[in-house]
């Protein structure tokens, strides 16, 4: 590569708009500087460099990297995940976990137990790629091997995205803007398609349809989970999706998990759902913090868990139309 | 003795961030200790001490607090090697965003809050962007969204630099930021060592004393604002 320092500014610039970024951020004019960048810097006055907080040396270095850690983005492939492996530690009282769970691309598993349990911190291990060294002693395997550093370190192409129960939106944008913005970092190529898609789809999981133009403060709990599911399913590079909870708050939970598999995400979630609870492939029972079983779900689990639904699909009717102000007053038939 | 500069505006988490890591190298068997600097006032003391961690405090008061650092960091180095410590935290606070504690040679760390806001990693100066690593609280109550779009910023303020998520109550993430913390260099003494960048100028008369309002009274380094409806032909 060419010594960045000898490149003229409108050059570089215009091959990497995130130098020209750079130099407004710390309130730089370089604008139409026909100046090489070395040439450039060394005519800045002393007191511009004192006020940017770089020396000179420090804001070629600075670029020098900016420039390769953009190029990096550009090429890194998204994370392709073919399956995860979970071996046990230890619970709370030292008593060794004999698990050992394999999970494939496309698969759910669902995390029961009491609250305090342990559920949290069994996602957090799976979060940060644990290597025998978190409290638990767990250790996670991706593809059958241990992660590579760079991948469990990597910050914004994390091998794992989790949504959370307890998160605020702090940005005031509208939903369009907010999805485009993360869009524009995730550098795709039709950043106003996918937004579209994002919402579309959003909608369809939730049954309070909301406008892109709606400020996303102003999303109900509902919809900011179907917001936030569609999100992670169709513009999250992570393969591998944690997910603390989905409320029973007007989110369609069946098809938020079909999506998030068709993507072939691996998805863990955390529950007290019987709903969730049963829709996985397997469940894994926490007592104690530590895995006291895995359940795989049997066909008689299955059975139930249909009819669950439709006394969930009861339920729901009942919540909508008392929403809309009518009464109840039919005697309720509970076929079970 | 590994020396760990920890920088972050106020209230962003350093104290719990370091709380944790310090739990998790006791558990190790390592002897840890920390310089709290701070403004005017701190309690912070007392959550070190109940968790057994040696703690030493100062107090900046009418001081640029992180002037008083940089005159008083070498002393804390001395004072972590005869008390033995293995690992020695200085915390303090850059209270301007311009500031930059950070000592060359000397493992720096940078603590970002996401709920600050996704552009907050811009509006930060040296203090980020010449930083070895930045940890980033609070990552579990912002969206998803936000957490991914707020690491993509703190990678273009400070490319190439380690960062990580860390939340200050639960622990998630200190793992990691121990093992980040295992590179750190050995630092055997400061004599000589250079800050990685100049503190902000001061010396204006304001800075000795003076309280009047009025162009008369402001002689020495004073910096005036450009108006645009001012400014004459260009």
């Amino acid at each position: 590569m060419s010594n960045i320092a000898d490149l003229p500014l409108d050059v570089l610039q215009d091959a990497h708009p995130c130098v020209g970024e750079f130099f407004s951020t710390l309130g730089l004019d370089a604008a139409d500087s026909r100046l090489a960048l070395g040439e450039w810097l060394a005519q800045l006055a002393d007191e511009d460099i004192l006020d940017v907080g770089m020396e000179r040396d420090q804001m070629l270095a600075h670029i020098q990297r900016l420039i390769n850690e953009v190029a990096n983005m550009n090429q890194t492939a998204d994370g392709v995940v073919r399956s995860l492996t979970l071996i046990g530690g230890r619970d709370k009282a030292g008593t060794p976990e004999t698990a050992r769970l394999v999970v494939r691309a496309g698969e759910v598993v669902c995390i029961v137990g009491p609250t305090g349990s342990g559920k949290s911190r069994l996602l957090a291990d799976i979060e940060c790629l644990a290597q025998g060294d978190t409290p638990t002693g767990r250790r996670i395997l991706i593809d059958g091997q241990p992660p590579d550093p760079e991948r469990r370190y990597a910050l914004d192409r994390k091998l794992v995205a989790q949504l959370s129960q307890n998160m605020n939106f702090v940005v005031d944008l509208t939903v369009r803007e907010f999805i485009a913005m993360h869009a524009r970092c995730r550098l795709v190529a039709d950043p106003d398609a996918v937004t579209d898609q994002v919402i579309a789809c959003a909608n369809e999981l939730t049954g309070e349809k909301f406008a892109p133009e709606v400020s996303v403060t102003q999303l109900s709990g509902g919809q900011t989970r179907a917001l936030m599911i569609a999100d992670v399913a169709l513009l999250s590079a992570a393969p591998i999706v944690l997910i603390d909870e989905i409320e029973n708050a007007g989110v369609d939970r069946r098809r938020a998990l079909e999506l998030l598999v068709t993507g072939s995400k691996i998805v863990f979630i955390s529950t007290h759902d019987p709903l969730l609870a049963l829709r996985g492939a397997q469940r894994i029972v926490i007592r104690n913090g530590g895995i006291a079983d895995i359940l795989a779900t049997s066909a008689q689990e299955r059975r139930n868990l249909n009819r669950l639904e439709s006394l969930d699909a009861l339920l729901l009717e009942i919540r909508e139309r008392l929403r809309r102000g009518l009464r109840i007053e039919e005697e309720l038939q509970w076929s079970l | 003795m590994q020396l760990i500069t920890v920088a972050g505006s106020p209230s962003v988490g350093k104290t719990s961030v370091i709380l944790r890591a310090c739990e998790w190298l006791q558990r190790e068997g390592l002897r840890v200790g920390v310089a709290k600097f701070d403004a005017l006032s701190t309690s912070d003391d007392q959550l070190y001490a109940q968790k057994g961690v040696p703690v030493t405090v100062g107090l900046a008061g009418a001081l640029c607090p992180d002037h008083y650092f940089v005159s008083n960091v070498e002393d804390c180095q001395a004072w972590g090697q005869r008390q033995g410590f293995d690992v020695l935290f200085t915390e303090s606070a850059g209270l301007c965003n311009r500031c930059s504690p950070h000592v060359a040679g000397v493992f720096a760390i940078c603590v970002v809050d996401a709920l600050a806001g996704v552009h907050t990693p811009k509006k930060i100066g040296p203090m980020l962007r010449l930083a070895d690593l930045v940890v980033i609280t609070k990552g579990d109550i912002v969206s998803q969204v936000e957490r991914e779009v707020f690491a993509y910023h703190v990678r273009l303020a400070n490319p190439g630099a380690r960062a990580l998520f860390c939340n200050g109550i639960t622990g998630q993430g200190v793992s990691d930021l121990v093992a980040q913390l295992r590179q750190a260099p050995a630092t055997t003494a400061l004599e000589g060592h250079r800050l990685r960048f100049p503190m902000p100028a001061a010396v204006c008369p304001y800075c000795v004393g003076e309280t009047a309002i009025g162009v008369t009274h402001q002689r020495g380094n004073v910096k005036k604002m450009h108006f645009v409806d001012q400014e004459q032909g260009s």
